[in-house]
């Protein structure tokens, strides 16, 4: 059984949370106590029916104002796999959280109000999850039950956001009309719409093939930590010194001839340790810990990949940055801590070139500065170089976070596009 | 290995969760792990022993004591840190009410349970601990389901949760002022069946309240508490024997029993599979005082 994880994401009240208790509910994932206090609470209030939406808005502050301001994590599985679902918020407040989110997920489900059809918020939702390369998105255009599960609309919903979605860069797309509070379409493929003959929504969740989704191509193997047991008393301990690591890219194999950067050095892998001892291969998201044959200085922040194939060694980037701090904004000049993969060094943004109109596209190159939840591209010079791949290439080696200097929050997101 | 280079899903939690073991060793001066002997923290502990293997594990461990303790988890407690050679730092609530730092419950429902969070943020303050590892699940609890891995505390020890810092792939923000600190869950994306399937495949030890054997019991609540020196008992709460076993390990004073003839981790995962009540609505008293009673706690600088 793998794992599929998976974001939600839509305006405010386009019915998230009430699909992800409709999914929870209807596969059995509901616990009897938990359904209880739900039920209990919703009588309480007056409410027509369950509010599945209490079971993921698991702050005082959501329940009282009936909205999500972060991300809930829930968990179930199928006998096909286990998924883990991130409920994010809808609201532009916390956008940031909505980020926070989409970027481990697989696949995205972006909510629409079939009333309401496409609104900025679900732009900006689908253009950050393209912007955050979620290699699979569905676009639920729910509430179906409220326009007479009418085929048209459904198709004028999806025709409008084909149009947008051609100016993105999107891998795979798919569409599903529901009703989350009624469940059609949900779990089961609903009588009320004969006209949809694709699958239901948990169907497509529970098919959609994510095994190609990584990069098995491209050795990265960012060195996080050194193990060196100090073991004085057993010989064999006592010259131990391996390299651990999560594997951010390619297929590594004990013989395989591999490069360190920043020294150019050139060895061959020894051995490979992982969790459960010594492994054949190890490939993405395994942490193991790599054994060398030549003693090279290698420390955490370096990184190692093979002789024919490495990263860029950059020092200038250009990047998409997503800007998440309501205190201070991000324009030239500003002075910032990068974290990427292992390495954190100081930067400073050397350009903003652009800021992006997320509801057109638009580009606006007279932008000085960047605000809360505004999106745009950005040239940084660091301090030190980093070992980077653009973000369409690895999600790992492209990505990085911005942090503020003085008050130590993470301020900012950035995908890098081109390393120079 | 499968051909197609697809880790099963036990594989992807470890390797997760090594991951952030190995990047709060890297980036943190002190770190600390915080054990109770339940489950949790013994997969918590194996996990660290495997993220730093053939190296010690290079923090210590540490056990917020309430002194109402089952005594075979003691004993587990005790046997698992002289095995793994860490150091065992332990806290002592029974310390603080001594010392004037928190006051000890009266009556029926007196617990020590909210009383630990004192503790625990004088423990981390004396030892200068920056980081601490808990075995919290995000699928145990509702305000749990909103935490991040890498969870910052202000100088209170308090969790804001309306003002988390974005947490964007696995780049985890370390960084801190002096006197603050990080909780940080590497099982957060765990479920309970997940860990009892690890002890299977793992093959771990576990305290052996947590299979079926013999015990006086009372029953208060529609739960069932191990009769024991540290409760306040009504007469309405007569003493009987029952099987049963522990789904979660506490507090003695808020920990309750199940009804149980599953005396192996098989059995275990087959009545884990088939329940339908959660893990802590079935054995905590401590959740069930209020609708955001995690919540509250965890903003004070509970667990």
């Amino acid at each position: 059984m793998d794992i599929l994880r998976f974001a939600t994401a839509g305006s405010v009240d386009d019915g998230k949370s009430t699909l992800i208790g409709r999914l929870l509910y209807d596969s059995k994932s509901i616990f009897a106590d938990q359904l209880e206090a739900v039920e209990r609470t919703s009588r309480d209030r007056g409410e027509e029916g369950t509010n599945l939406a209490l079971l993921t808005d698991g702050l005082r502050a959501e329940r009282e104002q009936g909205i999500t301001i972060d991300v809930a994590y829930r968990y179930f599985a199928t006998p096909r796999r286990k998924f883990i679902i991130a409920d994010t918020p809808g609201h532009i407040q916390y956008t940031r959280n909505m980020v926070t989110g989409a970027s481990t997920a697989d696949l995205a489900i972006v909510l629409v109000d079939a009333r309401n059809g496409l609104t900025e918020q679900s732009r900006r939702h689908a253009f950050l999850t393209t912007l955050l390369r979620v290699p699979h998105m569905v676009l639920a255009v729910n509430k179906m039950d409220l326009v007479d599960y009418d085929r048209e609309v459904f198709e004028r919903i999806c025709a409008e956001f084909s149009a947008f979605a051609a100016r993105l860069d999107i891998g795979d797309l798919t569409f599903v009309p529901i009703s989350a509070l009624h469940g059609d379409n949900v779990v089961e493929r609903s009588a009320n719409m004969p006209w949809y003959d694709g699958p239901s929504l948990l169907h497509h969740l529970e098919h959609v093939h994510i095994a190609s989704d990584r990069n098995l191509i491209d050795v990265r193997f960012p060195v996080q930590y050194v193990i060196r047991p100090h073991a004085s008393s057993d010989p064999e301990l006592h010259d131990y010194r391996g390299y651990a690591g999560q594997v951010a890219g390619g297929v590594l194999k004990p013989g395989d001839e591999v490069l360190h950067l920043p020294s150019g050095f050139t060895t061959r892998i020894r051995r490979i340790d992982s969790a459960g001892g010594e492994v054949a291969e190890a490939f993405e998201p395994m942490s193991v810990t790599l054994l060398l044959d030549d003693d090279v200085d290698i420390s955490r922040g370096d990184m190692i990949c093979r002789p024919n194939n490495r990263p860029a060694v950059a020092q200038d980037i250009e990047a998409m940055v997503c800007w998440m701090s309501s205190t201070v904004t991000l324009g030239p000049r500003s002075r910032l801590i990068v974290k990427h993969t292992s390495r954190t060094v100081k930067a400073m943004v050397s350009e903003l070139h652009y800021r992006i109109d997320v509801n057109t596209l638009h580009r606006d190159e007279s932008a000085t500065k960047l605000g809360l939840n505004e999106i745009g591209r950005i040239r940084l010079r660091l301090t030190q170089p980093i070992f980077c791949d653009p973000y369409s290439r690895n999600r790992t080696t492209g990505g990085l976070i911005l942090i503020d200097e003085a008050t130590n929050a993470t301020v900012g997101a950035a995908t890098i596009t081109d390393p120079r | 290995m499968r051909p197609d280079y697809q880790l099963s899903q036990l594989d992807a939690l470890e390797a997760e969760a090594i991951h952030i073991m190995r990047e709060v060793a890297a980036e943190f001066e002190r770190p600390v792990l915080l054990f109770s002997g339940g489950k949790d923290s013994i997969v918590m502990l194996a996990l660290a022993e495997k993220a730093f293997w053939p190296a010690r594990i290079p923090f210590p461990v540490m056990h917020v004591d309430t002194g109402h303790n089952f005594p075979e988890v003691i004993e587990y407690r005790d046997r698992r840190v002289a095995e793994l050679g860490v150091r065992l730092v332990v806290a002592s609530v029974q310390d603080s009410i001594d010392a004037g730092r928190a006051v000890e419950e009266t009556g029926r429902h007196a617990s020590r349970n909210r009383l630990q969070t004192v503790t625990l943020l004088d423990a981390l303050e004396e030892n200068r601990f920056d980081a601490a590892f808990g075995g919290a699940r995000r699928d145990e609890e509702r305000a749990r389901a909103k935490e991040r891995v890498f969870s910052f505390r202000d100088e209170f020890g308090q969790w804001d949760p309306k003002n988390q810092r974005p947490e964007l792939w696995s780049l985890y923000n370390t960084r801190i002022h002096r006197g603050e600190h990080i909780r940080v869950f590497p099982l957060s994306n765990w479920t309970e069946l997940d860990v009892w399937a690890y002890i299977e495949r793992e093959e771990l030890a576990l305290p052996p309240i947590y299979f079926a054997h013999e015990r006086a019991v009372f029953e208060r609540d529609g739960m069932l508490y191990a009769d024991n020196p540290f409760v306040v008992r009504g007469e309405d709460e007569p003493v009987f024997t029952a099987t049963v076993r522990y789904r979660t390990v506490g507090d003695l004073t808020i920990t309750g029993a199940v009804a149980s003839t599953a005396a192996t981790v098989q059995q275990v995962i087959a009545e884990v599979a088939a329940t339908r009540i959660t893990e802590r609505g079935q054995t905590r008293a401590d959740d069930r005082s209020s609708e955001a009673a995690m919540e509250d706690r965890k903003r004070e600088g509970y667990f």
